[in-house]
């Protein structure tokens, strides 16, 4: 099987996030990870060829710094990797970034992509299925699992409140993948000297910039959420602020 | 013609999801700021493949203050595929074009609204927690960086544009009644063969459910800022000292640290405790929209700009492994 993972760099979960001044994007000298479902979903495109051979790519939109998560994923065992390289990535909704990446693999024919659920950043839980539908391709969302059967694929959507729902799909498919569907691999040393050998190809604005169009969604203002509640914080040493909190849960509270 | 709003609500097996209302509310709040017009739109089947018929859904929903209800039909919506779905919904927007098409951000919206987008060549503004009208440009709220900030989002493409609303963002009991019943049109769909590619199988539980947190008065939760599995059994203990249940955000539960019945979420239970009491949980919204209907919440979390403490009534900015123990001997003390 012939496997595409898209995958995004978000900012790290724990970074301490600032505003710029325009007050429309962060600043973008904070720590970065992969998007954690986008992990997953390489891990489980590498299970995937491992049980029926094949390839895996990987797939990334965004600055030079985003190439960290094309290495680290050829050095866990992808074979090749694309890179649309460019800062303006960054600031695209979900449907430009769909068209931008289905033009930069209109050569290319994959057997299954995937994505992950959602970003950590915008969190749109958009780009794989409007990848889909550019593509013409079905698709299913919130993947726990996938089996190849004789006619394509099975896989288990998740639903809400402990709901499942099996699915059977043709291939070519984009599939979604929940965090958790898996347990993630390390990179093996081998695999990052290997890593640096492997193919990577670079993809400019200007080559699939035809096939995008304006957002048309914008951010008008991004801001630090007003406090709907009074939150009242307890400080002092820990065993002072046990005190203060059992105090508030017996008086105030009532729990206790 | 004023412009049409149109609330798509959610059924499953012929009985309503109860999200629908909140969505419906905010349609009320919308078309109440701008003197657009508002409708509402059930899908499903009426056949005899469906457990019961939507037909009285479309009745249920006609009796809130709407203009119209269109009870959307055809055998091939059920049982639910993105393919049918996009395909009646998009033939649907074609005979009755609306600007603005509004839906509760459910997993099954979620699953078919960014194709029907697509289809459409327009967006879908997702996970929207408020709206309001700004110099005549309507502005959606929605939460970026797992909560960390907001983003004001406006609209700039030529409709119709399609909002989802985060579960709990309206209260369904805002929705106001209308004074006679609103009418209700029949739309039927043939949805041509070859349309619908995927083909799902029966809903099912993974396992028996053996804890209801739902009915949790106090419930302890405990995500990532617990770091090891040994360390559960001290949020083990404090849930014993306090009389509660334990729960957790999902990175705890996909590790198997503790079991998928536990989980607080989108993607586990809701519940609506007296007390939650969220330890080394950072606040991620799919943790929160399972959670935000506590009566209380309590917060411990070494990060202080943790989103979760945006809706704590308590905070502690702290090692949760400092401050737990002592709790625990102050609860047993309180105790007696």
């Amino acid at each position: 099987m012939k496997i595409l993972v898209c995958m995004k760099q978000v900012p790290q979960k724990d970074a301490p996030l600032k505003l710029n001044d325009a007050g429309t994007w962060i600043r973008e000298d904070v720590s970065y990870e992969v998007n954690e479902p986008d992990a997953f979903a390489l891990e489980e495109a590498l299970r995937q060829k491992e049980k029926h051979t094949g390839e895996v790519i990987v797939l990334t939109a965004g600055p030079a710094r985003a190439l960290q998560v094309l290495r680290e994923a050829l050095a866990k065992g992808a074979d090749r990797a694309i890179h649309l390289e460019d800062t303006a990535f960054v600031g695209l909704d979900a449907y430009n970034t769909a068209r931008a990446i289905a033009a930069a693999i209109k050569d290319e024919k994959f057997d299954l992509i995937f994505t992950g659920l959602q970003s950590d950043d915008y969190g749109y839980a958009q780009t794989g299925v409007i990848l889909a539908e550019i593509l013409g391709l079905p698709h299913a969302t919130i993947i726990m699992q996938i089996e190849k059967t004789d006619a394509g694929i099975r896989v288990k959507r998740e639903l809400e409140a402990g709901f499942f729902q099996f699915v059977d799909l043709p291939l070519p498919a984009v599939l979604t993948i929940q965090s958790g569907i898996n347990k993630l691999r390390y990179a093996t040393l081998i695999g990052i000297k290997q890593a640096k050998t492997k193919p990577l190809r670079k993809v400019t604005l200007a080559e699939v910039q035809p096939a995008m169009g304006a957002n048309l969604q914008k951010i008008e203002k991004l801001y630090v959420p007003q406090k709907s509640k009074n939150t009242e914080f307890l400080e002092g040493p820990p065993a002072e602020v046990a005190k203060k909190l059992v105090e508030k849960m017996k008086n105030e509270l009532r729990v206790i | 013609m004023p412009d049409t709003i149109l609330v798509v609500v959610e059924q499953r097996d012929g009985k309503l999801n109860r999200v629908s209302w909140e969505t419906i509310a905010a349609g009320q709040v919308i078309a109440a700021q701008t003197g657009w017009t508002l409708e509402a739109a059930v899908v499903g089947s009426n056949g005899s493949n469906s457990r019961s018929g939507i037909a009285a859904i479309a009745s249920e929903v006609a009796a809130k203050k709407l203009a119209k209800v269109y009870d959307i039909e055809s055998a091939g919506l059920e049982p639910y595929t993105p393919d049918a779905f996009v395909y009646a919904l998009k033939d649907f927007l074609g005979k009755h074009p609306a600007t603005l098409v509004l839906m509760p951000h459910t997993y099954q919206v979620r699953d078919f609204v960014p194709k029907l987008a697509t289809a459409l060549q327009t967006t879908a503004i997702s996970d929207v927690i408020g709206v309001r009208l700004e110099s005549g440009k309507l502005l959606f709220t929605r939460q970026m960086f797992q909560g960390k900030f907001v983003a004001d989002v406006s609209f700039a493409g030529s409709g119709p544009c399609f909002v989802t609303f985060q579960n709990g963002s309206f209260r369904a009991d805002a929705v106001e009644a209308g004074a006679a019943p609103a009418p209700v049109e029949t739309v039927n769909v043939q949805i041509p063969d070859g349309v619908v590619r995927n083909k799902p199988q029966e809903v099912f539980k993974e396992a028996k459910q053996a804890v209801d947190l739902t009915q949790a008065e106090i419930i302890v939760s405990v995500g990532r800022g617990i770091k090891e599995q040994k360390n559960i059994e001290l949020a083990k203990q404090l849930a014993d000292a306090l009389g509660g249940e334990l729960a957790a955000s999902r990175p705890i539960c996909d590790n198997g640290w503790l079991p998928m019945d536990r989980q607080v979420g989108s993607s586990g239970q809701t519940v609506a405790p007296k007390l939650y009491l969220a330890l080394g949980i950072s606040g991620a919204i799919q943790h929160i929209v399972g959670m935000k209907g506590a009566r209380s919440i309590v917060a411990v979390n070494k990060d202080s700009e943790a989103p979760i403490f945006e809706i704590a009534d308590y905070a502690v900015v702290g090692n949760l492994f400092d401050i737990v123990p002592p709790l625990i001997e102050e609860i047993k003390k309180a105790k007696g």
